[in-house]
């Protein structure tokens, strides 16, 4: 099985330590990924309301440059980038001429392709195929007793994914418990971040991310794990803003859940960006 | 293709059903093609052929112009084919001359373009004129009906159905896969809208049942098969071992008490699970029949075979019998009746309202127990904690009227909705929130109930609930389920912190209802619930004669429409019994022996078990009274020795030439 690895913008930029530690943690598990070569935009865009061929077209060209490459999946480790890979699968297969246009926009640029390339998460991936115990096995460090609150946010298993409970899900749960962490069962695992809303409404934002971590504090969480860089980037960085307009002093460390796999596995903070997070994560390893 | 005989007269007539089919086909142009067709004496339209004046022109025109052959261009079949052949034989001409053509669901109904769908008439009337006049003169058969009734299903209806027909001196089988009668009705605490208590009335009918000397009750039992046909059923009965002799036991209880386990500990199916039983117990206690059974998943003889047995010792009428099997009973009926009603909808599959998660989620079903004067709590409406909440919320339509679980509104939740809030008002005093989509009481006094609990100071939201959580933002909201909700009067995102939330589960087909279905030969709809034969006209009817259906099982329903839809059940097999015959259609097939070379793949084909073989002849024959004309071994037989009454080769090819060829 070829891994092709389609990082997308964040994982270069401001999620630059999702990047670090998910490549870490599948070194560790001895998964190799072969990032796409030329990659581009995945289309977490308002794109698709203005142009749709050229919008889906862009994405095609991603899975194009894939299959192109000789990967027998995708890994796709952004949330949005994932649903758009997805979306995007899911359009040309059930829309002949949705495929017609997209195949015709491609064969312009000299690609082509057959849209039968399987897209993964990074979860589904550790969880489903991987597996747990492989996880166990790696783990060096356990993080005996510490109390994890998983967020999935509203994006990720919703609306097409299917490789976890709509309502409930359980792939980050799952592997916390493995790493000998404890988790909190809660209803805000797939609550919004608030998207975009963090810079166009910034006071419906605050309020959402305060609830969402107000709720895992209050429940004994001492980290909230996260599966997304825009789930994370909101929860994390706004935290100072939140607590004055909140008054509530709201202090939580956010991380991505392959930095505390990387924690437990015993690979080195700065691996993992660690010390490039805003709130205290470090303190965490120690 | 068409028969070369001059003395056939065919009279052909269209029926314009008002604009059902005169709206879409151009009857009038039809009507003049058909008069073009050989052998066709009088083509005439109708405005309603099946209206007394469109008979009568039928048999007016037979007898006028001496027809021998009639085609009506219609509805279905099923609709009115009696119709037709009853005008025809009134005027003295064997019914089976006559032809109909479904140009109606066929045709009008499924078209738009009026020049092809008139096409397309004009095609399906040519391949009737072409096939009748091939008709034979055919007789339909009578056979006998046995007056006894088998009733499935010991609920509200099967208990109404029995105690109608036993009282009107029939025999009844009344089997009820539960260890006891009553159904659901039997848990419930009160009623809608009169609010009488649910045992009280219940309760006597379901001891005359066991008492009456027409009724043979046997409960924990299911049928394993179903041979014969309309007024000669064959059933069999699979009788689970309850490891206690029926007969002996009289339900006295020494055996429970004496049980080697001190404390009940296994979920109470009759209190929903909000009680523990022991492996040996009785659902409750006007249970019908009182025998006690042993429930060999919990049983520790059982399970080990290391058990003193002090049950046993403690039966001091030796109905005890550790051994016993399954009991295979063989029942002869002419009727049956299905009423094996509905399962409640399983909140598991609606995650989002917390069943299941949160301990003070409950379903309705629960809550009648939970506000039943004989049930968990004496009546006492606490939480699964011990707490007696302050407030409450009933979210309804939970599982109904719903693209993801069930999309049909299931008639009932409204009402008992109402009524539960009732009853926790009363019992508990405590805010009590009824979040709606709409409030649905079309039922004699429903709406004068609603009006009733509007006064009594109930709460009413208008909007579908999204979510109960645990998730509390303020220092109240602490402890509390929240309901998260749109009230879509007032147009704002709601949070309602409660301490109890009730779920008004919706009603779906039951477990087994596809297994019957099997059983019986009969049709669900694409719900799942049992199929009438007409939805108006022919409520209690299957599309198998002789087998009625009743109650929930038909489709959601509440106490007073099962038990009005019982009766009709059980007068529609009284009509059938006190007939005393049924004419079987003549559709039947039939062997010449002469062709048969005894290859017996017939047999195998016939679904209906109706061929058999005979083996001093070599031959083998079909029992016309269980052949149901389906034409599977016409088509199977390899020496073109079987032929099929009314598809006979030459009235099938003739009918395909006349469709094909103009």
């Amino acid at each position: 099985m070829k891994y092709v690895y389609f990082p997308g913008c964040s994982l270069k930029s401001s999620g630059m330590q999702y990047e670090k530690s998910l490549l870490s943690v599948f070194k560790k598990l001895n998964v190799t990924v072969e990032e796409i070569e030329d990659w581009n935009c995945c289309g977490a865009t308002n794109y698709m309301s203005i142009n749709e061929t050229y919008a889906i077209g862009i994405t095609a060209r991603n899975l194009a440059l894939a299959e192109k490459q000789g990967g027998d999946e995708i890994i796709a480790p952004c949330a949005a980038c994932y649903m758009g890979l997805l979306k995007t699968q899911n359009y040309v297969s059930s829309d002949p001429e949705i495929r017609q246009n997209v195949c015709k926009e491609l064969t312009k640029t000299g690609l082509s392709c057959q849209f039968k390339i399987k897209i993964r998460h990074p979860l589904d991936l550790l969880v489903n195929i991987i597996g747990i115990d492989a996880i166990k096995n790696a783990v060096t460090n356990p993080l005996k007793g510490l109390k994890v609150a998983n967020y999935y946010g509203c994006q990720l298993i919703r609306p097409i994914s299917t490789f976890d409970d709509v309502y409930n899900p359980q792939t980050m749960d799952k592997i916390a418990k493995a790493l000998g962490a404890q988790t909190i069962d809660w209803p805000l695992k797939t609550r919004c971040c608030s998207g975009s809303m963090t810079s166009t409404m910034p006071d419906i934002g605050a309020r959402m991310n305060f609830e969402i971590l107000k709720d895992a504090k209050s429940r004994g969480a001492e980290v909230v794990l996260t599966a997304c860089p825009l789930c994370q980037f909101n929860l994390e960085c706004f935290q100072g803003k939140i607590s004055r307009q909140f008054r509530e002093n709201i202090k939580m460390p956010v991380m991505y859940f392959t930095q505390l796999m990387g924690i437990a596995f015993g690979i080195k903070e700065k691996e993992l960006g660690l010390h490039q997070m805003l709130s205290p994560a470090l303190e965490l390893s120690l | 293709m068409i028969k070369k005989n001059d003395e056939i007269k065919i009279g052909f007539y269209i029926c314009h059903c008002g604009h059902n089919i005169a709206g879409t086909v151009d009857v009038v142009a039809v009507t003049e093609y058909a008069a073009r067709l050989p052998y066709v004496t009088v083509s005439r339209d109708y405005k309603y052929m099946c209206s007394d004046p469109g008979q009568e022109l039928i048999q007016k025109d037979i007898k006028e112009f001496n027809l021998n052959r009639i085609v009506v261009a219609s509805c279905s079949p099923l609709l009115h084919e009696n119709t037709f052949r009853t005008a025809t034989a009134k005027a003295g001409l064997n019914q089976f001359y006559m032809q109909m053509v479904n140009i109606r669901e066929n045709d009008s109904w499924v078209h738009t373009d009026k020049d092809m769908a008139t096409l397309k008439a004009k095609d399906l009337v040519r391949a009737a004129i072409h096939r009748v006049a091939y008709h034979k003169a055919l007789e339909k058969k009578s056979v006998p009906v046995n007056p006894d009734v088998m009733i499935l299903g010991g609920g509200i209806s099967g208990i109404t159905a029995a105690l109608t027909l036993a009282n009107a001196g029939k025999k009844v089988y009344l089997v009820e896969k539960e260890p006891t009668i009553g159904g659901y009705m039997a848990k419930f605490d009160k009623t809608f809208p009169t609010l009488d208590c649910a045992a009280c009335i219940l309760t006597p009918k379901m001891s005359a049942v066991k008492n009456h000397p027409n009724i043979t009750l046997w409960s924990y039992s299911e049928v394993s098969n179903v041979e014969g046909y309309v007024g000669n059923y064959k059933v069999t009965v699979t009788r689970k071992p309850r490891y206690i002799i029926e007969d002996q036991c009289v339900g006295c209880l020494a055996c429970i008490d004496a049980c080697i386990f001190k404390e009940a500990k296994f979920k109470d199916e009759f209190n929903e699970g909000l009680s523990k039983r022991k492996p040996v117990y009785i659902p409750f206690p006007q249970a019908t029949p009182l025998v006690v059974l042993i429930d060999p998943a919990t049983c520790i003889h059982f399970k080990t075979g290391k058990c003193p047995q002090s049950c046993a010792k403690a039966c001091d009428r030796n109905a005890f019998d550790f051994n016993q099997k399954p009991e295979v009973k063989e029942v002869e009926v002419g009727t049956i009746i299905l009423s094996t009603g509905f399962q409640p909808f399983d909140p598991h599959k609606a995650p989002y309202y917390g069943y299941g998660k949160y301990p003070n989620v409950y379903t309705s079903l629960e809550i009648e127990r939970l506000v039943n004067a004989s049930g968990p709590t004496d009546g006492h409406v606490v939480t699964r904690d011990g707490k007696e909440p302050k407030s409450i919320g009933i979210i309804h339509c939970v599982g109904s009227r719903d693209e993801k679980t069930n999309k049909w509104c299931s008639r009932v939740c409204c009402m008992y909705s109402l009524k539960l809030a009732h009853l926790l008002k009363e019992h508990s005093g405590a805010e009590i929130y009824n979040f709606y989509i709409d409030m649905r009481t079309p039922g004699k006094g429903y709406e004068e109930f609603y009006d009733k609990l509007l006064n009594e100071d109930v709460h009413f939201i208008r909007g579908r609930v999204a979510e109960v959580s645990d998730w509390a933002i303020s220092k109240d909201e602490e402890g509390k389920l929240l309901i998260r909700v749109e009230d879509t009067m007032i147009g704002v995102v709601r949070r309602i912190p409660v301490d109890m939330v009730v779920l008004a589960v919706g009603l779906e087909p039951g477990k087994d209802a596809q297994d019957i279905r099997r059983i019986f030969n009969i049709s669900c709809s694409n719900e799942g619930f049992f199929l009438e034969r007409h939805p108006k006209l022919a409520p209690v009817h299957t599309f198998t004669d002789g087998i009625f259906i009743a109650g929930a099982c038909q489709g959601p329903k509440d106490i007073p429409d099962s038990v009005a839809q019982a009766g009709a059940a059980a007068a529609e097999a009284l009509a059938l019994i006190d007939a005393g015959h049924v004419e079987l259609e003549p559709n039947t097939a039939y062997i010449i022996e002469e062709r048969c070379c005894g290859c017996q793949v017939c047999i195998n084909m016939c679904p209906y078990k109706a061929i058999t073989f005979n083996a001093e002849k070599s031959k083998s024959s079909i029992n016309e009274a269980l052949c149901k004309g389906c034409g599977t071994c016409v088509a199977s037989c390899g020496s073109g020795a079987i032929f099929q009454n009314l598809f006979d080769d030459e009235e099938i090819l003739s009918e395909i030439h006349g469709v094909l060829v103009e």
